[in-house]
């Protein structure tokens, strides 16, 4: 009796402990999977492994079994990760969110709500998979897949760290601009194929933005490739520093500028507040995804979110530093690669090595976690633009800003290669003149909190 | 409209008919307009009303004239104390009742209350409809304060049934002045917080400024009441212009559109009359607390009460502008006639001539700023 008590004592603390439990194994599983795996592109470190199996990767027959089976798998992780990182995002947006309107937000389902996403997306395989009369059957059908792929490609080109990375192209950011292309052809072909008016108003809609800002965002994303003089996301983070004013983003006062146009930019294409206008709810209904629903519906929606997550990592690759470390040099990456090269990778020498790529593992997501905010913010703030506005904004504004910024860049790096000293002097200006922009802004938060009679921020009830 | 109608059918047309409603979520309950498009850009949007009639006028004939007062709150549920109102004050001139000092002020102190929490809805549905989510659950919070109150005053939150031939049914309860003006304290502040919001926001100024303009003319001649009209600029006010109840008492201003940050009569001039007209209601809920007069909150009524064959009307300013019941009586103890003239229904027939040109964003805009209510326009 006393260990029964003692158990309904226990009780409500145990699905706490359990959904922190799976939350936290799952983000430190994917995260460390991706951490061991991502190198195993590389040939040398797995020739490694396969040393430690005792056999010769030269001769030995099985060298490509061990190759390929490390390459499905590291796919498999990044497509979880992919699912994993969308649903997060979901949670953490609708916790945001909660806070600021005033409601308290996700808190059945788990801790503060932290397995809905995992109900809610059981319940969507679950129900039926409708299809419209009417609708184009095939197309309907197919339509999720364009936008799962345009969503899924971009993790093999989507750095996680300092060698953590699938693949490394040297186009690897003109690639990524070329796969999340895709996601506006199965928007189209969805909106198209459902037969429903306000479908075809989203489908036409999205096709209409999603094509203009990329324009703009090419162009803004020429200014830290003229920078770094490569297109390869992990040449163009090691050009940059760990420190902030080593980013691009402030090391040329038009890639602050070039920064904001090209995050203007992607939320537009992520079909991001203010430019939900595909899907606005209170326009045209829900727009491409009206006519879906079930697990289809669930693709769409794990694409919108995971997007989030893409679209700050890549403006955390171009502008903001990608991974570098503070005070950790590449020559002191160079060094740890080659001790634990010469260790096997995998013994006790190595682990500096590992050490050092999980840092920046962890500086990389943080700053991406950092941008989410931001964009998740701005969500829960401005209210929707119109189509006609959305247009003049790119072409009047976004996309001459844009060939500017090109044009003044390129004189920049001639007048940088000439001046020693000008990037690191901008560095410092605008990294100090962004830290006065900040400090005004957060003591303008703080009278507009007092004005409303001192409602303290409540951190509380998480 | 019977044309459009029929022309759903023809594809043959480089315009498309949509159906705007009558299950949309902007169109604020069951309205439907039918909506003939080039792409974005509308060229006709005609509502089609009626989905929501359920012959509560005819019901007035049946029930009796205090047993009518329930069935008022449902002609307009976002803003009932109006509707009890005027309802209560045809029957008192049918009546040739005083009602006492007391009860009109419970009325205008109720009134006021109720009219800040239909602006909250009102406004919090147009931010909602121009796509800031946020703005709308700011404003639900601070209408779940007022609803509050008013459950404590008549225990009812969306339908009160507070309003009675003669008076009011309960008087303010213990500690509830305190609690108003502590709450009106914080109202005054939501307002300037609401402004930095949204209303000043550049986007939601774009979206509004200059958009579905309806000119004084127009207004006047189409009937359009309350914000709506002031919104172009018409200075008309029942509770200023047609005295009636407390009002005389208190000092407050009348807001109109002044093309703040466009032409006159445009979607945004109307939603800031509702943001100006929401710090006036607070300032007269104040003045009566103040000059609160003791007594009874009930004239001596019959409980069937025959008024003698003849006709009255009551005239309130709404939420939703004039709100008008004209009841016939024919000696016995039922209305002959009870009709009901409501501000939605105005605005509706505007809807028509105002949407040519507009882009489907806009219609929805202007839909949000005039504040229909679907039960208010079809009774």
């Amino acid at each position: 009796m006393a260990s029964l008590s003692q158990a309904a004592k226990l009780k409500p603390r145990s699905p706490v402990v359990l959904t922190l439990a799976i939350v936290f194994a799952l983000v430190i599983g994917l995260f460390g999977a991706i951490l061991l795996l991502s190198p195993a592109t590389k040939p040398e470190i797995m020739d490694g492994f396969i040393r430690k199996l005792g056999h010769d990767p030269a001769t030995w027959s099985g060298t490509y079994l061990v190759y390929g089976a490390g390459l499905a798998l590291l796919a498999v992780i990044l497509l979880t990760f992919g699912a994993i990182a969308s649903s997060l995002t979901i949670w953490w947006e609708l916790r945001v969110s909660a806070r600021i309107q005033s409601r308290i937000g996700l808190n059945r389902t788990g801790a503060a709500g932290l397995l809905q996403w995992l109900a809610d997306a059981v319940k969507l395989i679950f129900k039926e998979d409708l299809i419209p009369d009417d609708a184009d059957k095939p197309l309907f059908r197919s339509a999720p897949y364009y936008v799962l792929a345009g969503f899924t490609l971009t993790f093999v080109a989507l750095p996680f760290g300092e060698s953590l990375i699938a693949a490394d192209l040297n186009v690897g950011i003109f690639y990524l601009t070329s796969v999340t292309a895709l996601v506006v052809v199965g928007i189209l072909v969805a909106g198209w194929s459902s037969n429903s008016k306000w479908a075809l108003f989203g489908g036409v809609r999205s096709a209409a933005q999603v094509v203009s800002y990329e324009i703009p965002a090419g162009l803004a994303i020429m200014v830290p490739i003229l920078m770094a003089g490569t297109l390869s996301m992990q040449g163009i983070i090691r050009e940059q520093g760990g420190w902030p004013w080593q980013w691009f983003l402030f090391r040329n006062p038009a890639a602050l500028a070039a920064f904001v146009v090209f995050f203007i930019s992607q939320l537009a294409e992520g079909n991001r507040t203010p430019f939900d206008l595909p899907e606005g709810e209170s326009e045209i209904v829900a727009g491409y995804l009206a006519e879906y629903s079930g697990f289809r519906f669930a693709i769409y929606f794990l694409v919108e979110f995971g997007n989030v997550w893409v679209m700050s990592a890549i403006s955390t690759a171009l502008f903001l530093g990608g991974w570098q470390i503070p005070g950790v040099s590449a020559q002191d990456f160079a060094d740890k690669a080659a001790a634990a090269s010469a260790a096997g990778w995998f013994g006790v020498e190595a682990l500096p090595w590992w050490g050092l790529q999980a840092l920046s593992m962890l500086v990389f997501t943080l700053k991406t976690l950092l941008v989410m905010n931001v964009v998740i913010w701005i969500r829960w703030t401005l209210p929707r633009i119109r189509i006609d506005q959305m247009m003049n904004l790119c072409w009047k504004y976004l996309v001459p800003a844009g060939f500017v910024l090109f044009v003044f860049t390129l004189l920049w790096q001639i007048a940088a290669d000439r001046l020693r000293g000008l990037e690191d002097t901008t560095g410092y200006v605008l990294f100090g003149a962004f830290v006065v922009g900040l400090a005004l802004f957060t003591r303008q938060t703080l009278k507009n909190i007092r004005l409303v009679h001192g409602d303290r921020i409540d951190l509380t009830n998480w | 409209m019977d044309k459009l109608i029929l022309r759903r059918v023809d594809q043959n047309s480089e315009e498309m008919i949509l159906n705007f409603g009558p299950q949309h979520p902007s169109t604020h309950g069951v309205i439907n307009f039918l909506v003939q498009t080039d792409g974005e850009v509308i060229r006709t949007a005609v509502p089609d009303v009626g989905y929501l009639h359920r012959g509560i006028e005819k019901i007035g004939e049946i029930v009796g004239y205090p047993g009518f007062m329930p069935y008022t709150d449902r002609i307009d549920y976002v803003a009932a104390m109006f509707a009890n109102e005027g309802y209560a004050i045809a029957c008192e001139r049918l009546l040739k009742l005083e009602v006492p000092q007391r009860a009109q002020w419970l009325r205008a102190i109720s009134g006021e209350l109720c009219r800040i929490a239909s602006h909250l809805v009102s406004v919090g549905t147009m931010t909602m409809d121009i796509g800031a989510v946020t703005p709308m659950l700011h404003g639900i919070r601070e209408r779940e304060s007022i609803n509050d109150l008013i459950e404590e005053l008549c225990g009812a939150r969306l339908t009160y049934n507070y309003h009675r031939i003669g008076g009011v049914a309960f008087d303010l309860p213990e500690g509830w002045r305190d609690k108003a003006l502590k709450f009106l304290d914080h109202f005054d502040t939501f307002l300037k917080e609401f402004d930095r919001l949204i209303t000043f926001n550049e986007i939601y100024v774009k979206r509004l400024a200059n958009v579905a303009v309806i000119s004084r003319e127009h207004a006047i001649d189409y009937g359009l009441a309350g914000p709506n009209l002031r919104g172009s600029g018409v200075e008309w006010d029942i509770r200023r212009d047609l005295p009636y109840g407390a009002y005389p008492n208190f000092k407050f201003d009348v807001p109109v559109g002044k093309g703040f940050v466009g032409t006159v009569g445009d979607c945004f001039d109307r939603y800031f009359c509702r943001m100006l007209e929401m710090g006036e209601s607070s300032k007269i809920v104040r003045q009566a607390l103040e000059s609160m007069p003791d007594g009874e909150i009930m004239a001596k009524v019959p409980r069937k009460p025959k008024p003698e064959a003849g006709e009255a009307s009551g005239r309130v300013e709404s939420a939703r502008g004039e709100m008008a019941y004209y009841v016939v009586s024919d000696g016995t103890d039922k209305a002959y006639r009870v009709r009901a003239r409501t501000g939605s229904f105005m605005a509706m027939g505007v809807c028509e001539d105002g949407s040519p040109g507009l882009m489907i964003a806009d219609l929805v805009a202007l839909i949000a700023s005039l504040d229909v209510v679907a039960p208010e326009i079809d009774r």
